[in-house]
């Protein structure tokens, strides 16, 4: 509960700033969250700024506040790209078995093998920075994880009566897939989906804090702490503010898929 | 009565990792319209596999089906599904045989517009015979709107009934329909399938392990041993007269809810072995106390012992009985 | 009587569900003579496992709880032992068979060692090989040759390992075995056998055992006493010639027409209209009264006692008021 009402109350923040900057033309947003105020740098909290200014005098509140928006729709971007990738991969592996099987997912092992943040580095780096091609290169890392789940709860739901009856009134694979097998194998793709959420802003964080993510002086936490961290001895604040964020973001995602497994599991329900 | 169902020499096989699984193997009956054929035997017979190899649910690996003359097993994917409007199937496990996602509506409404009887916009028209499906089966017009996992074993099984019959078929596969129930439920389904039959003309084809069950709702019984026929009689004759030593044992294993009626159990040695890679003669051979060297040395043949009465025991076919 | 082995008197678990309270059993008697059989008979949800588990103190709590009555056993009443005393007659003097051999055995061992650690629990002083030696003996004595000590249990087809179970249950040599629905999950000629070799084992030790069962037929052929539930209730309890000859009860009545018989042709089975009603909203007079075609306005209203007959035949039913013996009950 905790966690899915953090969680709205950051889809609230980052739906604002959209709004916000719609409305103004991203003239609010240039005025208060890019503009420097160079007589500022590095000042604490203070009645003006409650989360102090970072290293350009920038009010770190509202960097911290239009951050979101970027981690959170890249985040949910880069899942949902994998999830539909690694979706239809592992629902063909699953109910078509055999060969299709072994190729799909020795193709998966292979790419698992890749430790996830490494190969996003890789894909960045050989591409270039764009936001695009950071999401792109999250999403890859996310497709096993989601062909696996899926393959296994398609497995699992494949082999029951429900799907023999569905045959015998004549439904097509297509009917099957759609209409019987991926309904009954949601629960897991859900939960699978809200902790893969969080991975992606860690890793989104993360390129950011080595450079290959979101380019200053857009806000983003991960650029954010990897900017400050040379300040980490004059000014705690521009280091733990964005820390804490990305903690509590993370925190509360993952007792949110807790949450949800148990609220979807139907052995809870019944 | 015309026959409505052919099979001869139907096979199934699977491959296992140790072989071939021969779960049914060279079976051929027929079955007259509006009649029921019990099929009977213990677990792993292969009776299942049949019911299911008939309607292709599991493609059979040799043999042949005739549905009202047409050779089931050369149709097309598109005949194929004209067909299942005809013959259709009802499962054993009311829990699993129900898509958990769907309602009673749904469930009863998903036949009659995967086979596009009903225009999926015409939604007063499914309702109307969803609720018309729904009387039939015994199940009240305030359910329709409820998911399986609220009912119990019974209604459930109704609603599996009712999905089987909303495409009005003539044959339909009966898959342990009544095992799962507890006993004064099972009635309750029996008499409702009795009455169906009778007001539909249905043909079943009824798997059961439960003889007493089979006794009361078939005309005809077939015995199955390891995906074996051994025996096939009208109803009446196999339990006054069992042929093959087989369907004697079996029908003395049977309790009799009757103090005053103590078993006399024809004792067989051992326990049912493996239909993978089976050994030429018949099956039973090694639990059967009458069994000779001959008996494993030739396959075993289907003889008319009495008309309407058909046996594989070469017993019988030497004349010792 | 000094043969009485187990006395239960009055004895009601509930279990508090999310959707209320439960009366699993309600008020529950019963006696088993040693060496006797007594046949429990219900449907699903009747309280037959309930009153099994409740006699082997094993109701988990929450969200079960006995809330009254006497478990007793050679006059000991068991609810009134701690659990350390409790544990000493699991086992050695009642243990329970139940119903799924495939799940009631432990993968990992073998299951000569599954017996042997029940003869070593209840015979610390024997040796390691004289415990090895009587596993052996028990695995014979339900059938299975002593070479297949080392095996484990998945080597074994669903008849064998019920019986190494049956066998692990008797390793003990209790004075009471529990058998709830040992043979349902196993075929009508594999039932036979293992029906028959409980019967065997039995006479021999003459251990008394309460048999659970929906399949009157296993009732007929092996009990010597039945008492049918229904909705937590025993509702006719007596000899099994008794019920068996002499159906009182309208439920019991209703279980005998839901049976296919082999003899008779009948084309329409005397099935028991409706179904079991919802445990947490049991009807306030006789709990079978809503499929009861005899059912008055009085059954609505008043919860019949168990009526005794003349004979000792037990019924729970209004319609044998008459028949009653005065001052029993």
């Amino acid at each position: 509960m905790i966690g899915l009402a953090f969680f709205l109350f950051l889809i609230a923040i980052a739906i604002t700033t959209l709004v916000i900057d719609l409305a103004t033309g991203n003239e609010f947003y240039r005025n208060n969250v890019i503009n420097q105020d160079l007589f500022g740098r590095l000042q604490g909290p203070s009645k003006e700024h409650l989360f102090g200014q970072d290293e350009f005098g920038r009010d770190m509140l509202l960097r911290m506040i239009w951050a979101v928006r970027y981690s959170l729709f890249m985040g949910s971007a880069a899942v949902i790209i994998g999830m539909v990738c690694g979706g239809v991969l592992g629902a063909m592996s699953g109910y078509y078995g055999k060969t299709v099987d072994a190729v799909i997912m020795r193709a998966m092992d292979i790419l698992l093998a890749i430790p996830s943040m490494l190969l996003a580095t890789a894909i960045v780096a050989a591409l270039g920075t764009s936001l695009f091609n950071v999401l792109l290169a999250i999403a890859i890392s996310y497709i096993p994880s989601f062909a696996r789940t899926v393959r296994a709860a398609v497995l699992t739901v494949k082999d029951q009566e429900f799907i023999e009856a569905a045959r015998a009134i004549g439904c097509h694979d297509g009917e099957i897939i759609f209409k019987y097998i991926i309904p009954n194998a949601m629960a897991p793709i859900i939960v699978q989906a809200t902790m893969g959420l969080a991975g992606a802003i860690l890793s989104i964080a993360g390129l950011s804090f080595l450079g290959l993510g979101i380019q200053p002086p857009t806000p983003e936490w991960g650029a954010m702490l990897s900017n400050a961290r040379q300040y980490i001895r004059d000014a705690w604040h521009v280091t733990v503010i964005p820390g804490l964020g990305i903690m509590l973001t993370i925190l509360a995602l993952n007792l949110m898929g807790d949450g949800l497994r148990d609220a979807l599991d139907p052995r809870l329900k019944d | 009565m015309a026959e409505i169902l052919r099979v001869e020499h139907l096979q199934k096989y699977f491959p296992v990792p140790n072989g071939m699984l021969h779960a049914v193997d060279d079976i051929s009956f027929t079955i007259d319209s509006g009649n029921t054929l019990g099929v009977v035997g213990e677990s792993g017979c292969g009776k299942s596999t049949m019911g299911r190899a008939i309607l292709r649910l599991h493609e059979p690996t040799g043999g042949k089906v005739f549905f009202q003359d047409r050779d089931v097993l050369a149709m097309n994917a598109q005949e194929m599904k004209n067909l299942r409007r005809e013959m259709q199937i009802i499962f054993q496990d009311p829990f699993a045989s129900l898509n958990p996602r769907m309602t009673v509506s749904e469930a009863i409404a998903a036949p009659l517009l995967v086979q596009k009887i009903y225009d999926r916009r015409d939604k007063a028209g499914i309702t109307r015979r969803v609720k018309e499906i729904m009387d039939m089966a015994g199940l009240a017009q305030r359910l329709i709107n409820t998911y399986p996992h609220e009912l119990d074993g019974g209604r459930r099984q109704r609603i599996g009934i009712a999905r089987a019959l909303a495409l009005n078929p003539k044959f339909v596969v009966c898959d342990e329909p009544v095992s799962a129930l507890d006993v004064s439920i099972q009635a309750q389904i029996l008499n409702l399938m009795q009455d169906l039959q009778d007001e539909l003309g249905l043909t079943y084809l009824f798997i059961t392990h439960d003889l007493s069950v089979v006794k009361y709702i078939s005309n005809d019984i077939l015995v199955m041993y390891l995906g074996q026929m051994v025996e096939k009689a009208p109803s009446d004759k196999l339990f006054s007269k069992p042929m093959h030593p087989y369907t004697q044992a079996l029908l003395s294993a049977i309790p009799v809810p009757d103090p005053d009626r103590p078993m006399s159990r024809i004792t067989m040695k051992g326990e049912i072995t493996s239909p993978v890679n089976p050994e030429k003669g018949c099956r039973f051979a090694k639990r059967c106390p009458y069994a000779t060297e001959a008996c494993t040395q030739q396959d075993m043949v289907l003889t008319e012992q009495e008309p309407g009465h058909f046996v594989t025991c070469l017993r019988l076919q030497r004349g010792e009985i | 009587m000094s043969d009485i082995l187990l006395q239960i008197k009055d004895l009601s678990i509930v279990y508090a569900t999310e959707d209320g309270v439960v009366q699993a059993l309600t008020n529950a008697n019963l006696t088993l003579r040693q060496g006797e059989t007594l046949g429990l008979v219900g449907e699903t949800g009747a309280g037959k496992t309930t009153l099994a588990r409740g006699i082997m103190r094993l109701i988990p709590d929450p969200p079960g709880k006995i809330v009254s009555g006497e478990i007793l056993f050679e006059e000991k009443d068991l609810l009134r032992l701690s659990i350390k005393e409790m544990r000493k007659y699991r086992g050695s003097q009642i243990s329970m068979i139940f119903q799924d051999p495939m799940t009631s055995l432990n993968p990992v061992m073998t299951v000569g060692d599954q017996i042997r650690e029940v003869i070593v629990t209840h015979h610390p002083e024997m040796s390691r090989q004289d415990a090895r030696k009587h596993a052996e003996d028990m695995l014979e004595m339900v059938g299975i040759t002593a070479t297949r000590y080392n095996d484990y249990p998945h080597q074994f087809s669903g008849g064998m390992k019920q019986r190494v179970v049956i066998a692990i249950a008797l390793a003990g040599e209790p004075r009471l075995l529990i058998a709830d629905e040992p043979t349902t999950a196993l075929d009508v000629t594999i039932q036979a056998q293992v029906l028959e070799m409980i019967h065997a084992l039995k006479r021999k030790s003459n251990t008394a055992m309460l048999l659970i069962t929906h399949d009157l037929g296993v009732v007929a052929q092996n009990c010597d006493s039945v008492a049918i539930i229904y909705a937590g209730e025993i509702v006719e309890y007596g000899t099994l010639r008794q019920v068996y000859k002499n159906v009182l009860h309208p439920y019991t009545e209703g279980l005998f027409g839901s049976v296919p018989s082999l003899e008779s042709n009948a084309r329409r089975l005397a099935a028991i209209d409706g179904m079991m009603p919802d445990p947490t909203d049991l009807p306030k007079g006789c709990k079978f009264v809503d499929r009861c075609k005899y059912a008055t306005d009085r059954c609505r209203g008043e919860v019949p006692r168990l009526m005794e007959m003349a004979d000792g035949h037990k019924v729970r039913c209004f319609r044998h008021e008459s028949g009653e013996v005065n001052g029993n009950g």
